[in-house]
């Protein structure tokens, strides 16, 4: 399969999906179908990529999210919010842009188009979801999902999500990805039918090649361990960084009772009771000026978290290599172990314990015949084995070329991604000092001679 | 004499010995300037004037000038003490500009009209057999001829301080005494003397007895020159002396002077000081209140704080090109919160035992306002309590100016601070992005 750079000539046509394994005959059909029936609709082209050389774009947005009730599996009553989504392309000489599409998707059916995305694209690093329950809450965050604010949070990350595997020079061109944009009804059980549930690979198994394999490439290694380290670091600075928020808010309301007080004494007093009026006022305005900056801040939690999720995305390219691995090096062994085998029974030499020779002493040895239908079959087994022995090699080589691709695509936009946020977050610290300083000058300069700020 | 220019309802002057209470009377009567000589009772200047500190014309100065003559004696002697006086209340002369009395706050720490310095220090812990107690040392400097010495070092220990003040409010029943700190231990705290409860109690026992040398009449007073200056077996065989009688006559002659009935002269003014000590006493406790629970949470903040920049530091070390990016915002973290610290310490230093120390300067004055009344004895308590008022209220209000002032400076220096930080921050990861831009182009 090619990694190749995204082809600004290409029509966003829905590709022919490109599984690592088995192309899935069935869907193919469809896919063709489909591609008739985008073309069509006429070159609706472009990709989100930032060099972007395509005649239109799309521009991909979340605008609005909805509390709906509705019936469950169980036929169960329940309660979840429904987000719409809304396509558009953009004429590139005027950049007006008229919607082609919009529909609503609900949480569980984001969950399904990424779990589908990584069973077929297991040498990619996965976007990963807005967190499912709110983490990292400080007391003033509501950790209820039907909370406003969460949903205002997952409804940015839900589109921040879609953006980037729009942005994916391989991922956005998926067949499946495509529908989940454009085809309300019936999505579900299209995703259904490629079978991918089926394809994906076990957990035990994974677990197991994980602890098992051998000799994986030392730079995958090297990548789960940064991958475990990053989500350590993040996590602990998301844990940190909710206690300062939550002592922060604490401080600035306490002043906000200074307010009041100040208030009411200043009617007793006569030449004082003008700045006591005026700092009691500016108290109040601190205290309510934290609930901004914390919002903001929240935001800037969002992005570390984003990419607090993208280290699972890296640990599970991790362990579809160790599974790759883990297989090959199996068949090697496999492949290996008959090779003896074969060779021991032409040359008559039993080197290895086997059953079938410990029966052959105690009941006698096989005939010739025998013998020779067993290297017969032995010899083809291993003809076979070579073979897949050759495919299995070759497919591991090319998973981690291509993976090793995406991983550096990845680091790049990891470095600028975050450090932007570390940039962001200095910005609103700048932002604050501003505000708040001034506010404490205006509020006191009756008090005071000389105001910096002012 | 000119110096003598206080119009309104000034506070008393001029050295007031512990004469007990006749000698007090005739003293205030003289010196209450603002009333006719002769008594209290009749319409006083102050009545046209109606609050304190407000502007009254220079024509009402001349005639108390000139009321004043028969004590020209006595004031001269202690004219310097006159301009202590006039440092200490408010000048109707001065305009009424908050710029201008920020200035008169600092004029009472201008050293060459100040002659009696005193410090607490070196709280040290005594054990015997009995009992565990902590002495403070106290130096005096001064140069007051009454003084046998110029310098003085002695040791005490709070009940000492209790004493003093008893005496003081014995001596002095009509006037506004200082507050000690608690007697007892804060609720919440374990051990009975830990560092910070001496560190807070020795800087409020250093006011205590600041604010009786500040005082015009206290600061004369013979038990508090005794207590600055007497070694230990002199002072305890002083303080085993004194009527403890007069003590209880003491406080309700205090408690008529500050309570409105019985007052026949000038109810409108006594109403207005209750009101306004009633008020004054649930504001200033509230605000002592929410003042502690301020720097508690700044406390706590600072302690997450601290956490949240070296966070940043282990990160940097699994990563490459983030790693400068990200010692750089862990540095920043780090100059913000000394820069916390730095303003706390401030908050703590000026803001907080200014506001207790008025918290319980209102609890006094909220007590004596309740107890009995004695007819007689009413009129010329009352000049020199109002006086005393007068000069109480105008030092709170440069206090409390003074103490929010200079929060709302360390706030702003505070936050002057943080911003360069994180401005140059960005500067310098602005100028790292353009030289990387360039490194590409090449």
């Amino acid at each position: 399969m090619e990694q190749a750079a995204p082809d600004p000539e290409r029509l966003w046509q829905p590709a022919p999906l490109e599984p690592l394994s088995h192309p899935d005959a069935g869907l193919e059909s469809m896919v063709g179908e489909e591609t008739k029936g985008a073309r069509d609709e006429g070159p609706g082209d472009g990709t989100m990529t930032e060099n972007n050389f395509s005649l239109k774009k799309i521009e991909i947005s979340v605008s609005e999210a909805e509390k709906r009730t509705g019936r469950n599996a169980m036929n169960m009553q329940e309660t979840y919010t429904a987000y719409l989504i809304e396509t558009r392309s953009v004429e590139h000489n005027d950049g007006q842009s008229v919607l082609t599409d919009s529909l609503w998707r609900r949480y569980s059916e984001f969950e399904l188009l990424r779990n589908y995305l990584l069973v077929y694209y297991p040498h990619i690093v996965v976007p990963p979801l807005p967190e499912k329950r709110a983490e990292f809450v400080w007391h003033k965050l509501s950790a209820d999902n039907m909370d406003p604010d969460f949903v205002e949070r997952r409804r940015i990350g839900l589109e921040n999500f879609l953006l980037r595997v729009a942005s994916h020079p391989i991922l956005c061109r998926d067949k499946i990805f495509y529908l989940f944009l454009t085809q309300e009804g019936n999505w579900k059980e299209t995703v259904n039918e490629t079978g991918f549930q089926l394809k994906a690979d076990s957990r035990l198994k994974a677990l197991n090649a994980t602890f098992r394999v051998k000799n994986p490439d030392k730079r995958f290694i090297e990548l789960k361990h940064y991958s475990d380290e990053l989500q350590s670091v993040i996590s602990h600075l998301l844990r940190v960084r909710a206690r300062v928020a939550d002592r922060l808010y604490g401080v600035y309301k306490v002043h906000g009772n200074y307010g009041r007080v100040f208030s009411e004494w200043s009617a007793i007093e006569k030449e004082m009771g003008d700045g006591l009026q005026s700092a009691g006022h500016h108290m109040d305005v601190y205290a309510s000026s934290i609930d901004d900056i914390l919002e903001d801040e929240e935001h800037y939690a969002d992005q570390l978290k984003e990419y607090l999720f993208y280290a699972e995305a890296l640990r599970a390219v991790c362990r579809k290599h160790e599974l790759m691995q883990y297989d090959l090096e199996m068949a090697a062994q496999d492949l290996a172990s008959k090779k003896q085998q074969c060779e021991e029974l032409a040359t008559g030499t039993v080197r290895t314990f086997s059953l079938k020779g410990m029966t052959t002493k105690l009941f006698g040895q096989e005939t010739p015949e025998q013998r020779e239908a067993r290297i017969k079959m032995l010899e083809e087994q291993i003809k076979e084995g070579e073979q897949q022995l050759k495919s299995k090699n070759l497919e591991g080589r090319e998973f981690v070329r291509n993976a090793w691709a995406d991983i550096e695509r990845f680091k790049e936009q990891k470095n600028h991604d975050l450090k932007e946020a570390l940039i962001s977050y200095a910005v609103m610290q700048i932002s604050m000092c501003k505000k708040v300083g001034f506010g404490f000058s205006e509020g006191t300069s009756i008090f005071r001679s000389a105001g910096k700020f002012l | 004499m000119g110096k003598l220019g206080e119009a309104g309802l000034a506070a008393t002057a001029g050295p007031a010995r512990t004469l007990g209470m006749e000698g007090e009377c005739r003293a205030s009567q003289a010196r209450s300037w603002g009333l006719p000589a002769g008594g209290a009772g009749g319409d006083s200047p102050g009545g046209d004037a109606p609050l304190p500190g407000s502007i009254s014309s220079s024509s009402l100065l001349q005639a108390e000038v000139l009321d004043l003559d028969e004590d020209e004696d006595d004031l001269e002697v202690f004219s310097k003490d006159a301009s202590l006086m006039d440092m200490n209340s408010f000048s109707p002369l001065m305009p009424t500009s908050p710029l201008s009395m920020i200035n008169q706050v600092k004029f009472e720490d201008e050293p060459d009209l100040k002659d009696l310095f005193i410090t607490v220090d070196e709280p040290e812990s005594h054990v015997t057999t009995i009992e565990t107690f902590i002495t403070y040392r106290i130096i005096t400097k001064t140069s007051r001829g009454e003084f046998d010495s110029s310098e003085f070092e002695v040791r005490r220990r709070y009940q000492d301080f209790l004493w003093l003040k008893e005496k003081l409010e014995e001596a002095h029943p009509t006037l506004i005494i200082p507050p000690l700190p608690e007697k007892f231990i804060v609720k919440g705290m374990v051990e009975r003397f830990n560092d910070d409860f001496i560190e807070t109690r020795r800087k409020a026992l250093h006011k205590f007895l600041n604010r009786i040398a500040d005082h015009p009449t206290l600061t004369f007073n013979e038990d508090f020159k005794i207590f600055l200056t007497a070694q230990a077996s002199e002072f305890s065989s002083h303080k085993k002396q004194g009527p403890g009688l007069l003590s209880r006559m003491g406080q309700s002659v205090r408690a008529v002077a500050l309570s409105m009935r019985g007052v026949k002269s000038r109810p409108e003014e006594f109403m207005e000081m209750n009101n306004f000590i009633e008020i004054f006493s649930q504001k200033i406790n509230l605000i002592d209140k929410i003042s502690q629970r301020i720097y508690k949470e700044e406390r706590e903040y600072l302690d997450e704080m601290k956490e949240y920049g070296p966070i940043h530091i282990l990160w940097s070390a699994s990563e490459e090109d983030l790693a400068d990016t990200l010692k750089s915002v862990a540095s920043c973290i780090d100059k913000c919160c000394k820069a916390t610290e730095k303003r706390m310490s401030g908050f703590s230093e000026a803001l907080l035992p200014v506001v207790h120390e008025y918290a319980l300067y209102s609890e006094m004055l909220m007590l004596t306002e309740e107890i009995g009344k004695l007819e007689d004895k009413v009129e010329c308590a009352n000049n020199a309590l109002k006086a005393d008022w007068e000069r109480w209220k105008q030092n709170m209000q440069n206090d409390i100016k003074s103490a929010f002032t200079n929060m709302a400076e360390e706030n702003i220096l505070y936050y002057e601070q943080c911003l360069a930080t994180w401005e140059s921050f960005l500067t310098s990861q602005t100028d790292l992005h353009l030289e990387e831009a360039s490194e590409d182009k090449l």
